[in-house]
Formats: C-alpha cells, structure tokens, sequence
C-alpha cells in the first residue's frame, strides 16, 4: 500500500489535531487554474487532496460539484488529463497523499488495470469510486488492493451495524463517513448525533475517520475535529471557484481566494 | 431429467440473485442509496408472489387500467402492405394512454406494502410521469415528479396532466436537462428523503431489483398476447415487434416468448437523424458497455466515458442508455436490434393514422417503420405481432412542427 496516508495521519496524531482534507475538481475551471490551485492547498493548510474527476452524471453530488464537473468537461477534462495533473503536482511534492474521487464509467472506459497501474506510478495514494458499492468488490476494488493503492469507501448516517460491516470489509488508508442523509453541499448535520455515529463506527474499525458533505465553514471544522480524524470541505471550496468567476477574477486571483479560504477553514484546526 | 432443476438453457432465468444478466445489469449506486435498494429488494422478494398483492395488481388492471387490451388485427394496413398479417397489441388503450401504467401500479402497491408515504418519479415524454401521477392520485399519496427543461417544453400536454392530478412537477437544468439528468435529480432526492420516500423507476433500468420488478409488471403484455394470439390464429407469431427507449414495453412483449426459438424478435431503436450523424439515440446500434444509473449496461458515451447526449424525435425514445436485460440479449444474440430514424418514424405515424384510424405515440411508431419494412418481405401466412404501446396524443404538437404546420 502506499504510505503517504498512513504517514500523515500518524503525524496528526502526534501534532493532536484532526486533518483538512480539501476537494477540487479536476480541471475546474480549466487545466491551469485547477493545477495553480491545487499546487498552492498544502502551504494553505491542505493536509489531504481529494480530486474529482468530472463526470457528466454524478449523482451522488449536488448543484456545486456538478457544476465544477461541467465547467471542467467544458473546458477539455478528461481522465488523462487528471492523470497529469496530479503527476505535475508530484514533482513538488511527494508528501501530501492524494485521493482521487469520481464515479466508475469513466475508468470502465478507460480500462481498469491500466488506470489503477497509471495512478499508483504517478503518485496517487487512493480511490473513492462513489457508484461501487462492496456487492461490487470485483470490478475495481479487489485489483485496486493488489495494486497498492487505498480503496476509501463512503459509510452514512443510515449504516446500521450489518451494513456497516461489509462496508469495511475491503476499506483502507481511511473511512469517510457521510455526515447527513442526502448529496453533497446541501443541509449540514446536528452535532451531537455525528459524533455520536462516529463513535459507533470506531468500535468496528481502527481506520482513521473523515467527516463530510454539508461542511461549509470554519465553525463547523472546529466542531467535527474535535472528535474526527479529519474533516472534508469539498462543495464550499468549488463555490469559490464559481464565485470568483462569476466575478471575472483572473486565474492568480481564483487561486489565491480558494487558498485564502482553506487557510481559514485550516485555522479551525490548530 | 428432474422437473425442479433450475433451467439453465433459457433466456428467461435472468438476473441472478446479484442482478446480473450476463455482465449487465448489477448494483452500482452509492452507499448513500444502498439500503433504500437494499429496502426495496426484500419488499419485493416478499411480495412477489403474496397472492394478495397480485391479486390487487389484477384487480386494479382490469377495473381501472382497462386489461386486457385487445390484439388487433390490423386489416386495412396488413392489405396495404400486402405481405404478413399484422396484429397490434394494444396497450396504446390503457388509461392514461400507453403501457407505463402497468408499471407504475405494480409499484405504487408495492409502495404502500412498505409504509411510503411519499412518491417521487423521473419523465422524459411524460407518460410515465403522467402513469405515476394518476396511480398517485388514486391512492391518495404526494407525488414529485422530476423533468428535464428541455422535455417540459415539448411535451406540454402531459406537463399540465400531471398537475391536475395533484402532482409537482418538477423542472431539471442540470447537465443536459433531459431525461437522464430527471433520473440523476430523481436519485438525489432518495438519498436526501430516505424514512418516507419510494421512487418509481418508469423503465427498465436502474439498479437491481428494479429491471426484473418493472420486466414482471409489464410482461402481462406478453402473456395475454399469447392467449390471444393461440386463440385467434392458433399457434405462436413468426416476427415480433416493439420500439425501445428504455426497453420496457419491448421486454414485457417480447420476455414470456424469448424461449419460443421459432419466434424472431426485433427491438427497435432510435435512429434519430441516423447513426453515423451521431444525432440519436440507439445505445445498441451505436453505444458501448458502460455504467450508469445503476447498471451496467449500453450506453452512448465518449471515449472518456462521459455520457453523451441522446436525439431522438420521439421524447419517450430520447435515452442514452437501455435495459441491462436488452444489452444482454443483444450480445446472446437472441433479440435483434435494429434503428429507424425520426423520418421514417414520422412516415409510419401518417400511416397508421390513414389506414387504422390510430394515431399512434411517436415511440412505437419506430416499431410501426420497421414493420412497414419487413412486412412486404413476407408472405401472407406469416404473422407479426407489434406493440402498439401509447397513443399520439401527446405528440400532435411535436408532429405539426416536424410537418410544418401551425396549430
Ligand atoms: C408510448 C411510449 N412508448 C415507449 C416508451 C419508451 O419506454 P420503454 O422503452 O421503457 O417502453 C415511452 C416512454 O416514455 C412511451 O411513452
């Protein structure tokens, strides 16, 4: 397996805090802003990179990341070009893990035993691929294991102790735990009752545990760090992006207001 | 040979308990959707054969539905064509207008079985949004009914149907606001709306249970047609017939003969413009092996795998994906599946209007061209059975346009 995660997060553990991990997509809103941002989210605080790669139907996503898939496919995304992107990323910085997110057609298409051979040789540390769930271990997950590379698998507030058990089964690097009933960037979750799922799911797995999907600020990272291994902002950090466009801000300042934002949410933590 | 042993030679033993026929088919959603899946699938394994909820699907077929629809033997068009008999199966007489009521039935039962109180479903012409409405009206449960912006304009008829029954619709702008962004926006309201919501799925597709449920709720087609085909003419037809969007009509003609080896089976798809204009949408004809929507299946993609935008005419048609069970059968070789194009589609429905005295949907007009083709080719003691599974309606606005009339 590839170590990067498990070096971070053992580090955290030392440091006493819980991780950010920040979501871009991948060529949003197109291939050198995307990579000028991704460059600059470890100095802001980024402890770990989960990518998107743009897909034309996401659906487990809501209006904001559905919307940075389509500004990225607009503007010439594709899987290769993710694959670049990261190993660009990789000539400065062997350190911080990157995760890839994204649904499973576009790497069906693209073959699985050459993206998973592709991925691990440029410097990716794992895969959430949201639309295979364990009653589909054979299509991806098995051979991601053997290849080396983490298969990071999504657990939800309607995850009873059964379910969660084959949900953990091939699960590695880390859990990434769902926070409300619904898609990504809408409601946000009570507190208390997060955390005490989180506890739920710790008395069956000694992986780590990222919160997500709803977290939008620098309050709420506080919150959730106090009792996660890591917190997630994914949909408030691709609202930037869109925000920043629709001000016809140029690519240095896109960037900088997305760094901007992550050193806030980064704050929470420390 | 012991009469218990599983059949395994038959083309109608599919899917396995995983939902797989062959490679298709399958579970591929996320974990956020799996236990309302998982939900439905025991629901469904329970009362798939409770005589008391099959006897509620009968009863509300016949009384309210209208079943069984006649075969009809088309006579003027059989002389027109001058070639094989034609019969159609008429499911374009059901209540509400084709056969998409025979789905969403049988599911709203199944609805009410597990305590939902909530009803939401995707549309692309809006008959199935319509089919679900009224179902939802009749059993007096809320109803939210997902449409792309695109398919709202033109299939205003039923957009205003399914508010007069009590139904919200709702329009999708994301992606390419048709009907495979309805059924993406239909799923993220499941996995936001888990205790109260049931989704009626109005096609066969979808992750497992839902192509076998919606193949079992629309092969009353087939079977009656057999009774009455044995009746009439007393034996099997040669050449059967039915357009596919989804596949749900054709699959619920077509499943109860599909081991009858003398019986040839033609799916037809939408050509559009035609194939090699990319302007369609034959995810066999012109699609590769893709996932989506909870299948595996044929889709029409790009070589990166995004999903590519569907073109077809008939609104009904315009999906770029089809049933993992048709992918399947295609690939047996069992079902032959074959295009016609928005033109061709458009010559039949005069056709059959001027003939039959029918005004056929734009849908299984496809099926009516191609049966136009391949009637004259055959003699006179062949039989084609065709489903003729809605009625044109809906589409008299779509079809003044494309024959530049103004209404
Ligand atoms: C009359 C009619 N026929 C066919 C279809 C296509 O669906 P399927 O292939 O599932 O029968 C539709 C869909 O809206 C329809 O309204």
């Amino acid at each position: 397996m590839t170590e990067r995660l498990q070096v971070r997060f053992e580090a955290l553990k030392k440091e006493g805090r819980a991780g950010l991990v920040t979501f871009i997509t991948a060529g949003d809103p197109n291939p050198e802003t995307s990579l000028e941002i991704l460059n600059g989210l470890p100095e802001a605080g980024a402890d770990i990179i989960e990518i998107g790669m743009p897909f034309s139907d996401p659906m487990a996503d809501g209006p904001a990341i559905q919307l940075s898939s389509q500004r990225a496919l607009n503007n010439g995304a594709s899987m290769a070009k993710t694959l670049e992107m990261v190993s660009s990323f990789r000539e400065n910085d062997d350190a911080t893990p990157i995760i890839l997110m994204g649904y499973f057609n576009p790497i069906y298409r693209y073959g699985p035993p050459g993206f998973l051979n592709d991925a691990i040789s440029i410097g990716v540390d794992g895969l959430i691929i949201v639309d295979l769930p364990p009653e589909e271990d054979d299509e991806l997950c098995h051979a991601c294991l053997t290849t080396g590379l983490n298969w990071i698998r999504l657990t939800t507030p309607t995850s009873d102790n059964n379910r969660l058990s084959s949900v953990l089964k091939n699960s590695s690097g880390f859990v990434y735990h769902v926070a409300i009933t619904g898609i990504t960037g809408t409601r946000s979750a009570e507190i208390e009752e997060l955390e005490a799922t989180v506890k739920r799911i710790r008395t069956q797995t000694s992986l780590p545990i990222a919160v997500g999907f709803g977290v939008k600020s620098q309050s709420q990272v506080r919150d959730i760090g106090r009792f996660a291994d890591a917190v997630v902002v994914g949909s408030a950090l691709v609202n930037t992006v869109k925000s920043a466009l629709e001000r016809d801000l140029a690519k240095q300042q896109i960037a900088s207001e997305v760094h901007d934002f992550v050193k806030e949410l980064a704050a929470g933590l420390r | 040979m012991n009469s218990t042993a599983p059949i395994t030679d038959s083309y109608r033993s599919g899917p396995d308990d995983s939902g797989h026929f062959g490679i298709f088919g399958g579970r591929f959603v996320a974990e956020t959707l799996m236990p309302l899946i998982l939900e439905v699938d025991r629901a469904w394994q329970k009362y798939r054969n409770d005589e008391d909820y099959l006897a509620d699907i009968r009863y509300y077929a016949e009384h309210y539905v209208g079943r069984p629809s006649p075969l009809y033997f088309a006579k003027r068009l059989t002389e027109h064509l001058d070639g094989a008999k034609i019969y159609f199966k008429r499911d374009e007489l059901n209540h509400t207008g084709s056969h998409k009521i025979n789905n969403t039935l049988g599911q709203i039962l199944l609805a009410r079985r597990m305590n939902k109180h909530r009803i939401i479903a995707e549309t692309g012409a809006g008959q199935h949004g319509v089919a679900a409405a009224t179902v939802c009206a009749l059993f007096d449960l809320p109803c939210v009914v997902y449409m792309g912006e695109t398919d709202i304009e033109r299939q205003a008829p039923n957009v205003f149907r399914m508010k007069l029954l009590g139904t919200e619709v709702v329009p999708v702008t994301s992606g390419t606001a048709t009907l495979k962004d309805a059924m993406n926006e239909a799923l993220r309201d499941w996995v936001a709306n888990v205790e109260d919501t049931f989704y009626i799925i109005g096609t066969c597709a979808g992750p497992h249970p839902y192509p076998e449920m919606v193949r079992e709720f629309q092969s009353v087609i087939g079977r009656e047609t057999r009774e009455q085909i044995m009746q009439y003419e007393n034996r099997l037809p040669d050449v059967m017939v039915a357009c596919i969007g989804g596949g749900s009509n054709a699959i619920g003609l077509f499943h109860p003969f599909l081991d009858d080896s003398d019986v040839d089976i033609i799916g037809v798809e939408a050509g559009g413009m035609g194939i090699d204009t990319g302007q369609h949408a034959a995810s066999l004809t012109g699609g590769q092996p893709g996932v989506l929507h909870g299948n595996r299946t044929y889709l029409l993609q790009n070589d990166d795998g995004q999903i590519r935008d569907a073109h077809s005419i008939s609104a009904g048609l315009d999906y770029p994906g089809i049933g993992p069970e048709h992918s399947w059968l295609h690939e047996q070789g069992r079902i032959e599946y074959v295009s016609v194009t928005d033109q061709e589609a458009l010559d039949a429905f005069q056709v059959c209007c001027r003939t039959e005295g029918i005004i056929p949907a734009l849908e299984p007009s496809h099926a009516l061209a191609h049966v136009m083709k391949i009637a004259p080719t055959m003699s006179k003691d062949q039989i084609i059975v065709m489903n003729m599974c809605g009625r044109g309606d809906k589409d008299v606005f779509t079809v003044a346009d494309a024959l530049g009339e103004k209404l």
